[in-house]
């Protein structure tokens, strides 16, 4: 579903991915772990084209990134993404949030595309703010929201950028739980988290990422159990002694 | 010492002042507002674009246009344009613009520069986050401005644009070097003719300073309101 072939990416003279190779099939979760300057949200970016690259190709759902003439929003319409600080957009309200990319890039009926937002809303347990703006939502039910329109798509696969960082702790789960949710329904997930927690439940690999490079790509089982390198173990000592 | 002066010529013009003078001052400011927002809005997506060339032009009319007097502005288009008319039709003798056209259009030119820098502000103020989130949906760019830039951009910078009205209601009242009857014009035509100079200037800065006092007030009660709402 998702091949990440040897991609590097310079940002002016340095170089932030280094050779990066992985892949996604589909119906996978895949986290993306590894201490923060390491390249994990650039790589996720870089997916979904938002980020370009130099060197390297990924590929989605057998459509190559970087050749001529590719449609680049098409592509992106077919993979979901959500942001750390959710980006819902605050001049709308969280029906016309769920609403605008359905009609605008789908083509959509307003009737449609409000029936699958109202059925989305209602999954993520947000059916009673669909007129309510995003200011009026807490942190949690933001990204929810956001989870919704980026499902409203109907995504082949989605990509979460650290879902639940920006997040008061008391907030995290309630995201989460609709993440393990989706996960169990065997959406392809690509997810940069922090949280050991959802890894150990519902990933079925583990990529962790030091400066610019995928240093280890293992199964969750054995990335937790016997890290192969020095960097990982630190990395898991500190972030789960406590 | 007030005996010297005498207020019934105001009572007696008041009328004709709010009538004809007033209308035409509040109708060009509304006309040439709304045409420099929209030409302005167009100047600040070419000033940003990543096209080649059409920054350079964008920013060098911004530029030029803030460089120049106002008066001087005036002046040139009203006298130029009935020639560029002429050349552009193909005509034999200079196009007859009139001085309200010539005014409109001078002020919307003019008023574009100011309010392409209000709406590049206002852009750039917009999180790059908002345009990946636009763009992770599908939405071409043309369409990420559309319904994710501008509208949170005008929002944005509503307060200054309407301020930025408030100073052009003001710069109206140079059309007089026209010759045209816009609210300090009458006033002037009044004044001449009944010899009474004082009362009638005092009289038109009463009213352009009531209605800009207002108004900028009212800004402030928005940007209250909006401060609340976020």
């Amino acid at each position: 579903m998702i091949e990440i072939n040897a991609v590097d990416k310079w940002y002016g003279s340095v170089q932030v991915l280094k050779n990066c190779t992985t892949t996604v099939a589909k119906g996978e979760v895949v986290v993306v772990c590894g201490p923060s300057g390491s390249g994990k949200s650039t790589l996720i970016k870089c997916v979904n084209a938002l980020e370009p690259f130099q060197k390297g190709e990924i590929v989605i759902d057998g459509v190559r990134l970087g050749t001529r003439g590719i449609d680049l929003s098409r592509l992106r319409a077919r993979v979901g993404m959500v942001f750390q600080h959710f980006e819902l957009f605050p001049h709308l309200r969280i029906d016309e949030n769920l609403c605008l990319a359905q009609e605008k890039v789908l083509g959509r009926r307003r009737a449609d595309a409000l029936a699958r937002s109202a059925a989305l809303l209602e999954r993520v347990g947000l059916a009673a703010h669909a007129r309510k703006y995003p200011g009026q939502l807490s942190g949690g039910q933001q990204q929810r929201v956001a989870i919704a329109r980026a499902l409203a798509m109907d995504p082949i696969a989605m990509l979460f950028d650290e879902p639940t960082s920006a997040l008061d702790p008391e907030m995290i789960n309630e995201v989460l739980e609709v993440m393990i949710e989706l996960a169990r329904e065997g959406m392809t997930m690509m997810v940069v988290t922090h949280e050991m927690g959802f890894a150990r439940k519902v990933a079925r690999r583990v990529l962790f990422m030091d400066a610019g490079q995928i240093v280890e790509d293992a199964p969750k089982e054995r990335f937790f159990a016997r890290p192969e390198t020095e960097r990982a173990r630190q990395f898991l000592s500190r972030i789960l002694d406590h | 010492m007030l005996a010297q002066f005498d207020f019934d010529v105001i009572a007696r013009s008041w009328v004709y002042l709010l009538r004809d003078g007033l209308t035409f001052t509040l109708t060009l400011t509304a006309l040439a507002t709304l045409g420099g927002m929209v030409l302005g809005t167009l100047l600040a997506v070419a000033r940003l674009s990543r096209l080649p060339v059409l920054p350079l032009l964008a920013g060098g009319y911004v530029n030029l246009m803030r460089s120049l007097p106002l008066v001087l502005v005036i002046f040139w288009f009203y006298f130029l344009v009935p020639f560029l008319g002429q050349w552009l039709t193909g005509s034999e003798r200079p196009i007859q613009v009139g001085g309200f056209t010539s005014a409109l259009v001078t002020f919307t030119l003019f008023e574009a520069a100011y309010f392409a820098e209000i709406m590049r502000a206002g852009i750039q103020s917009i999180p790059r986050g908002q345009v990946f989130a636009a763009q992770a949906l599908g939405l071409r760019s043309s369409r990420v401005l559309r319904y994710v830039v501008l509208p949170q951009a005008f929002r944005n910078m509503l307060p200054v644009t309407l301020t930025q009205t408030i100073v052009l209601f003001q710069d109206t009242s140079l059309v007089y070097v026209l010759s045209l009857t816009d609210l300090l014009g009458a006033a002037s035509k009044v004044a001449h003719r009944d010899g009474r100079l004082v009362e009638m200037y005092l009289f038109a800065a009463l009213v352009y300073f009531i209605i800009s006092f207002a108004a900028s007030r009212g800004v402030r009660v928005l940007q209250r309101r909006m401060a609340i709402a976020d």
